[in-house]
């Protein structure tokens, strides 16, 4: 599958998986096994970015925490810059997590409320050794007047914060080590309107400016197509649909990824679209479904052909990768893929 | 001629203009309420008038720490205790004001007349109680139903949820739903009663999109099912759009617009709307362009302008200077409150 690529690639999964174990019972024996990420395989160009989107449960977090190492995948490789990263150990993996960084969700949860600001932004710094006290302290006053932080902020702490600069907090020490890659896990999500289109815009320059890469995880879509080069939809742990943000939005062709699109609410009282009611949640990852899973959900005519075939990604259009399932697809776009 | 309160001289104007044949069915006038605080009394809402018909459904917008929560509980008198007080204003709820009433009353309009459905449903649901036992408890308390016929109606409550066999559910601890389902559990104990009056606080915003639009739909068809009214207040202005007949805007504590939902997204008239309306992310923006903001922050609550606290958050002088601006009805319909910053000639050039 490493034909899904782009030019000048920076990060590279083959065919990731990542099972945890299921232990129920008084021995706490393994009974199953949870498939959050179930082959997956993507490509960030550098200076790009991926979104990544999909219902809660869909192994969007597990992927991003796979790809920066906090997690090792069962299967699957994950090569950055050049370097194949899934079997090292600690020590030599290093200088690698220097070049990744992660900004995350909750940016109350993700700040330790016991280090002043200057402190949490200049601890990666410490970490890898970078300068001596002085020069740390320029690049944090640097780096707290380049996301817009007051200066006198190093002193203070995360709690005196509102929701919108603690993410400010967050970039300061995501880009601190200048990083190639910062893997996003719903950074906006908390976030009040106003303040999200100013983190967007802060995550936006500071790319142009450094030329980092994103992996941006986050459920709504307006969002993901608005900061995305390319978009990823992801349904119980696996990729569904990959194409450019443009093509996503104009020609949507598997069937989950029209629902999920159909759903957002539109600003605009006017617009009367057809919603495409999806019931139920999303399954378990448990047991999945053994066919195509999404097809399953809608109870498709064509389910039960789906079990045992490949479902992997087919190129419909060049650039513009889609599962190969009779269940999600128009009978057009099925033809297309035979 | 003495100089009135303008918040009271809408108030009055609103009422002069009001048809008495109409399907009011709540009116808040000039509601303030407070917290009492270390650093004194700090005032969360300051001043809100607005009204929902039967059947309708009043869309209440604003950012974090608005007032538009606060608003939610204090006409339901459920502000936490000591610390939060209603100081002034009305709530007329079927002629009846609401702050007036006994405790007795108020238990019977809670979960009887008026369902409430928050936004985190686990907090709202007993993780110690069966689903079953606390949808039915609804039934007892308000339909003094006996255990057997109130565990008989909450399995039929479950099912106008669309909750997938709810014979079985009712057996089920909140923990073992999905959130979406729990969310179900919640507006299934809050419709029990067929209350005239749904007040929604954020209740998709936990939830997957997939998910916020099933549960969107389900309260739509059962208000159209049950002819009940519904307050949403929701951050989301996609929510607004598609769900409201009637949008009121809120900021720091006040109102600064109010319209009909296509009037409002067609013709903003405050500039604080018109920079929410223009900072969402659309599918049809080109991606990766930059978005349009609202420079700076709301005031911290200790340190509120007594004017126009949009012009505080810009930082610029108001023309009224501390003075209060006025609500006024632009157009039909559609109130705005006039700061000559905010609102009309420059200001609109401005945007």
């Amino acid at each position: 599958m490493s034909e899904v690529s782009e030019r000048g690639s920076l990060l590279l999964i083959e065919d990731v998986k990542v099972h945890f174990p299921v232990r129920s019972g008084l021995m706490l024996r393994q009974t199953g096994k949870v498939k959050a990420v179930d082959g997956v395989s993507l490509e960030i160009g550098e200076g790009k970015t991926v979104g990544l989107v999909g219902e809660s449960g869909c192994g969007k977090s597990t992927l991003a925490k796979a790809v920066v190492r906090l997690l090792k995948p069962d299967e699957g490789t994950v090569t950055f810059g050049g370097t194949e990263i899934t079997g090292l150990s600690p020590r030599v993996l290093r200088p690698f997590r220097r070049e990744m960084q992660m900004i995350f969700q909750d940016p109350v949860e993700s700040l330790n409320p016991r280090q002043s600001v200057r402190q949490i932004i200049e601890e990666p710094l410490v970490i890898h050794r970078e300068g001596d006290a002085g020069e740390r302290r320029r690049r944090v006053d640097e780096l707290l007047e380049r996301v817009g932080l007051p200066a006198n902020s190093g002193e203070k702490f995360s709690f005196e914060f509102s929701g919108g600069q603690r993410q400010r907090i967050g970039i300061a020490r995501a880009i601190a080590l200048n990083p190639k890659l910062i893997v996003c896990d719903e950074p906006v999500s908390a976030l009040d309107v106003s303040v999200q289109s100013q983190i967007i815009n802060l995550l936006l320059e500071l790319q142009r400016e450094m030329g980092i890469s994103y992996l941006f995880i986050a459920h709504d879509l307006a969002v993901v197509q608005h900061v995305s080069d390319r978009v990823a939809v992801m349904y119980l742990g696996k990729i569904v649909e990959l194409a450019t943000a443009e093509a996503i939005y104009q020609r949507p062709c598997h069937a989950y990824t029209k629902a999920l699109l159909s759903a957002i609410p539109e600003a605009d009282p006017t617009a009367r679209r057809e919603r495409i009611l999806l019931e139920g949640d999303v399954p378990s990852p448990i047991n999945p479904p053994e066919g195509s899973a999404f097809g399953d959900r809608i109870s498709h005519p064509r389910y039960e052909e789906t079990i045992g075939m490949d479902l992997g990604l087919v190129e419909i259009e060049p650039g513009h990768w889609v599962a190969r399932d009779p269940c999600c697809l128009s009978e057009e776009d099925w033809k297309k893929v035979q | 001629m003495t100089e009135e309160d303008p918040a009271k001289a809408a108030d009055r104007e609103i009422d002069e203009k009001h048809d008495p044949k109409s399907q009011e069915l709540l009116r808040v006038r000039g509601l303030e309420s407070a917290f009492d605080t270390e650093r004194g009394l700090l005032k969360a809402v300051d001043g809100v008038s607005f009204s929902v018909d039967r059947g309708q459904t009043l869309g209440i917008v604003g950012e974090s720490g608005c007032g538009k929560s606060v608003t939610a509980m204090s006409l339901i008198s459920l502000l936490p205790r000591p610390a939060g007080k209603v100081l002034a204003g009305e709530v007329i709820f079927k002629g009846e004001d609401l702050q007036k009433v006994s405790e007795t009353r108020l238990h019977e309009v809670r979960g009887g007349e008026i369902g409430t459905i928050f936004q985190e449903p686990m907090t709202a649901l007993n993780p110690v109680h069966r689903i079953g036992r606390q949808v039915s408890e609804v039934f007892r308390l308000h339909k003094k139903m006996d255990k057997k016929e109130a565990w008989e109606a909450a399995i039929e409550a479950l099912r106008m949820t669309r909750i997938p066999s709810p014979e079985i559910r009712v057996g089920d601890y909140p923990h073992q739903l999905s959130g979406g389902m729990r969310q179900r559990v919640v507006i299934a104990m809050a419709l029990a009663c067929q209350p005239d009056l749904l007040i929604a606080d954020e209740p998709t915003t936990a939830l997957d999109v997939t998910v916020q639009a099933q549960i969107l739909d389900l309260i739509q068809g059962l208000q159209a099912e049950m002819g009940m009214a519904t307050i949403l207040i929701t951050h989301d202005l996609g929510v607004i759009a598609e769900n409201c007949d009637e949008v009121v805007v809120m900021y720091a504590g006040r109102v600064v617009e109010r319209a009909p939902v296509v009037e409002l997204f067609a013709n903003p008239l405050h500039a604080y709307t018109r920079g929410l309306l223009n900072s969402i992310p659309r599918l049809s923006l080109p991606p990766k362009t930059e978005l349009n903001t609202i420079p700076g922050m709301v005031a911290a609550l200790s340190e509120m302008a007594s004017g126009c606290r949009f012009c505080q958050r810009m930082e610029r002088e108001s023309s009224l200077g501390d003075e209060r601006p006025e609500f006024r009805e632009a157009s039909r319909g559609h109130w705005v409150e006039v700061c000559p910053e905010c609102y009309g000639g420059e200001a609109h050039k401005a945007v």
